[in-house]
């Protein structure tokens, strides 16, 4: 069993395997400008986010390949996240003590700016707390998923992948 | 009246309230329940908190849903005083009486079934069965390449499986990638109806393909009383796929579901399908229906997997698993248990040898079972007019033998989609398109202009099923593509 990699016996993927699939960003890059990153792993029929990035920014040999990201071309437009069918892109970066992440959202209800959530990892454990600083609705996205922005502590910046909105 | 809190009021992506018909009122048993225009008889009893559908007829016992798109008799109640109606296709009428079935009922004396030759008769070039994602795209290129299509459908409504996927779909964009399966149905179906070479048919089932010298003759029942014969010199088959089921003790308790009733109850119709799930099977359908049930509001507690790793993509996968659903690999479901319905679910740890490990067992409290253990090619019309058939695995089960333009043994007769083999509904387009334009070719109706389309949808076809995941499937077509 030992060639099954352990994202597809467990279906989530860690930092470390992630690492194996992509290069990270710098921080320096990261600090720059919010950037796009890929947690897709798996040789799949699918090319929207190359196809949306207004940079050129997605590298795919063909429609099965892996997105590759060049960083340096990435201006952190979002769209990719908008529009990913896997919802598997996120955007980091980070600004002083504390990182913006941004994911997709298509759970009701949808957070408001300002609004104070509840962090989940890739496992769907409660991380901490964050606040939302941006929400781009559904109507306003180009891919029809609603996308929104989180400020968390920067530590996890790469575990938080998800949120729970909780309203009394 | 009994109202139960089944229907859905609010969702992220779709709208019922805006959908939703007249409210009317049908009598279960003599007890009035609140129903929409538009929907189906099961899903008012659904939203009425009603699973209990009917009793087998010799030990009686308890039937709910199964599939809800009337491929199978789980869901045959008396209708009217009509017996053995799918009321999981079958449209609520303001007034209808609806009561279950215990043992083998009789059709009413006063009730004559129609006669052949009493039969209206309809004649086009191509007639094509089934409305999903092959039947539509087919039925477009066969009419603007000349033809005139008759479309065939059972449901009361186009779209076949695309109405209940909420998700957005995987390929390249201008395959529909990025759009959500709901949209997706919505765009071609305006595509068919706008074409006036295309006569759609709904509620109609094709019942038998015959040939009749150079003739296709395909018979239909419509709205489980019309008998029609529809002519044409090509039949396109693309009836899609029935949910295979797996052997386990309880498994007929009303609750458990094939993971598309579930979709098509909650997706569809807005209803939700039960409180607590658990899912069987974590390939794509079971990975998506987790997801989907998760955004009705619906609490899934875990998804078991008999294989050592996930079978659908990655990423479907960790969309639930982030939102906190185990994934339980080298799981199986051992028993559904519960009086007249599902009350719990017990699962084991298999071994190598696919035994249950004894003291792995694991007890959730769930309402609902929900089967996505693969899915079979519907191949009964092909089947019964004598079409070449192979068993093929990679492809799901039974196939027809057919060339690289989706033509059976027998000429004229094509397939399309699902039913050539399981799949997706993107290479299901794809191979709808092939087989549209194949069509209208050998009628002579298309010039030879239309070559290069069937060309470039080969090509499409070979880059989606190039990768890792297309693998199987292409050793599947390799057993049953003939020249």
């Amino acid at each position: 069993m030992s060639e099954i990699p352990h994202y597809l016996r467990e279906g989530f993927i860690t930092v470390e395997e992630l690492k194996q699939v992509i290069e990270l960003p710098s921080e320096e890059r990261l600090r720059k400008r919010p950037v796009a990153i890929p947690e897709c792993p798996q040789e799949i029929p699918c090319t929207p986010c190359k196809e949306i990035c207004p940079t050129n920014a997605v590298l795919m040999e063909n429609p099965n390949a892996i997105p590759i990201v060049d960083y340096e071309k990435c201006i952190g437009c979002s769209l990719c996240v908008q529009i990913c069918p896997g919802l598997a892109f996120f955007m980091i970066h980070y600004v002083g003590d504390k990182a913006r992440v941004t994911m997709p959202h298509e759970l009701l209800p949808v957070p408001k700016v300002g609004e104070e959530v509840i962090l989940l990892n890739r496992v769907g454990e409660e991380v901490g707390r964050g606040k939302v600083i941006t929400v781009v609705p559904r109507e306003k996205s180009k891919g029809d998923t609603p996308i929104i922005t989180v400020e968390m502590p920067i530590e996890l910046a790469w575990d938080v992948r998800a949120v729970k909105v909780v309203r009394k | 009246m009994l109202v139960k809190l089944m229907r859905l009021t609010e969702h992220p992506i779709l709208n019922f309230q805006e959908k939703r018909g007249r409210k009317i009122t049908i009598y279960f048993e003599g007890q009035p329940i609140e129903a929409y225009e538009g929907e189906t008889i099961v899903m008012a009893l659904h939203a009425a908190g009603i699973r209990v559908l009917g009793y087998s007829v010799h030990k009686h016992r308890p039937r709910g849903l199964f599939c809800a798109i009337g491929k199978c008799a789980s869901c045959l109640m008396t209708v009217n005083g009509i017996p053995n109606v799918r009321t999981c296709i079958t449209l609520v009428e303001d007034g209808m009486k609806i009561e279950r079935q215990k043992d083998k009922p009789k059709l009413p004396p006063t009730v004559k079934p129609p006669k052949f030759k009493e039969a209206k008769k309809v004649s086009g070039d191509i007639v094509i069965i089934g409305g999903g994602p092959a039947g539509l795209m087919a039925a477009i290129n066969a009419a603007d390449a000349g033809a005139k299509v008759i479309l065939l459908d059972e449901n009361p409504m186009l779209g076949g499986q695309l109405v209940k996927q909420t998700h957005k779909f995987f390929g390249k964009r201008e395959q529909f990638a990025g759009v959500r399966g709901v949209k997706i149905a919505e765009i071609l179906e305006e595509e068919v109806r706008k074409r006036e070479n295309i006569e759609i048919f709904l509620e109609t089932s094709a019942i038998m393909l015959l040939q009749d010298g150079d003739e296709k003759l395909v018979v239909g029942v419509r709205k489980n009383k019309e008998l029609i014969e529809f002519r044409g010199k090509a039949v396109i088959v693309a009836t899609g796929a029935m949910e295979k089921m797996i052997p386990f003790e309880g498994n007929d308790l009303p609750g458990v579901y094939g993971a598309g009733a579930i979709q098509t109850l909650m997706n569809t119709y807005g209803v939700k399908p039960g409180d607590r799930v658990l899912i069987v099977g974590a390939g794509n359908v079971g990975l998506i229906l987790a997801y989907q049930l998760i955004q009705a509001g619906v609490d899934v507690k875990a998804i078991v997997e008999a294989m050592p790793k996930i079978g659908g993509y990655f990423v479907h996968a960790a969309k639930i698993r982030r939102l906190g659903v185990p994934i339980l690999t080298r799981h199986t479901i051992l028993r559904a248990e519960g009086k007249e319905k599902v009350e719990r679910a017990v699962v084991a740890q298999i071994d190598e040898k696919w035994r249950s490990i004894p003291g792995t067992e694991k007890v959730f409290d769930v309402d609902v079972i929900a089967l996505a253990v693969g899915l079979r090619p519907s191949i009964e019309l092909l089947h019964q007019v004598g079409c070449q058939i192979k068993y093929v695995p990679e492809l799901g089960g039974h196939v027809v033998i057919r060339d690289s333009r989706m033509e059976t043994t027998i000429k004229g007769i094509f397939v399309a989609g699902d039913s050539a083999g399981i799949e997706e509904a993107t290479t299901a387009m794809l191979e709808g398109k092939i087989a549209g334009i194949a069509a209208a070719l050998e009628i002579g109706t298309a010039s030879s202009e239309w070559f290069k389309e069937i060309e470039k949808a080969q090509k499409e076809l070979d880059e989606f099923r190039a990768g890792p995941f297309g693998r199987k499937v292409l050793e599947g077509i390799k057993k049953v593509v003939v020249e």
